[in-house]
């Protein structure tokens, strides 16, 4: 069952590429706002929105925004989205300003009921899930810049009630094991 | 001169990628626009990995104009039930053929009919 806007996100504890590990209260000092997003290394709406998820990663750290990318695919039928193959995408990339993290037994994935890559989540500060959806209207115009989960992020900071709190994900299916 | 006639142009896809609808709307533009008829189309649904190999579908959606891929994969692509990843012409990644190459495809197809 999806847990729905104003409800508790579900807590987890994931490795990155690195092999550190990263929980959703980050261990330390409470993130303004969480951006948790499921995407994968082989599904071209993910790849379309990549380089949009990861601008709006840059430019809301400074506010106190952390962003989480978790992939959940299961790399047996799609070794493109297997540990390594992820470690490689990092790597060949120089290295991504936020983690890459491995859900290897899919239980993050399943305690959100993602349904596609990607699928967005933001998590105000208290836990709560203010926003569930797409980056923005549409993977091919890069131009919309991730308009949806600014404004979401631009509302939770603010301490408004969020003008668009949910969205439908676009994308490939979260590839479950068999 | 000789009668042109119409390539088979055939799109393939798997019901688990949501991209096949899209690249169905741009192949039949495509069509019209070479002044082909845009139902004559053949769409394939591949939806087992045996069916895929068999079909060497290494993802979907995949459009071919007489047997041959309009943007064909590298050599080595495995076939499987999967989202095929696109690149267009300007370098962004998509989950649809570029609409300029499926034109190019369907007019190169016509040409050599032609001769």
């Amino acid at each position: 069952m999806t847990p729905a806007i104003g409800e508790t996100a579900p807590t987890f504890e994931l490795p990155d590429t690195e092999g550190d590990r990263h929980s959703l209260n980050g261990g330390g000092e409470a993130a303004a706002a969480t951006v948790l997003v499921f995407t994968c290394n082989h599904c071209p709406y993910a790849l379309a929105w990549h380089d949009r998820l990861l601008d709006v990663g840059r430019d809301y750290a400074s506010r106190g925004v952390r962003m989480l990318l978790v992939n959940s695919n299961d790399a047996e039928r799609y070794p493109r989205d297997s540990y390594d193959a992820m470690r490689a995408r990092v790597r060949d990339d120089g290295g991504w300003p936020v983690p890459y993290l491995r859900d290897e037994d899919q239980q993050v994935a399943h305690a959100y009921a993602a349904r596609v890559t990607p699928d967005v989540f933001v998590i105000a500060a208290d836990g709560a899930i203010v926003y569930r959806g797409a980056p923005d209207a549409d993977h091919g115009d890069p131009g919309l810049a991730a308009g949806w989960l600014r404004d979401a992020l631009d509302d939770v900071l603010a301490g408004r009630a969020l003008g668009r709190a949910e969205t439908r994900p676009v994308g490939c299916t979260i590839k479950w094991r068999q | 001169m000789a009668a042109v006639t119409q390539p088979r142009v055939e799109l393939l896809y798997w019901d688990g990628c949501p991209s096949h609808p899209q690249a169905l709307v741009d192949l039949r533009a495509a069509m019209a626009d070479a002044g082909l008829d845009p139902d004559a189309v053949e769409v394939r649904e591949v939806d087992t990995e045996h069916g895929a190999a068999d079909e060497r579908f290494v993802g979907s959606p995949t459009v071919r104009v007489d047997g041959a891929d309009v943007d064909p994969p590298p050599e080595a692509e495995p076939a499987g039930l999967t989202c095929r990843v696109y690149r267009l012409r300007d370098g962004r990644f998509s989950p649809v053929p570029d609409p300029a190459v499926l034109r190019e495809a369907l007019t190169d197809a016509m040409r050599r009919s032609a001769l």
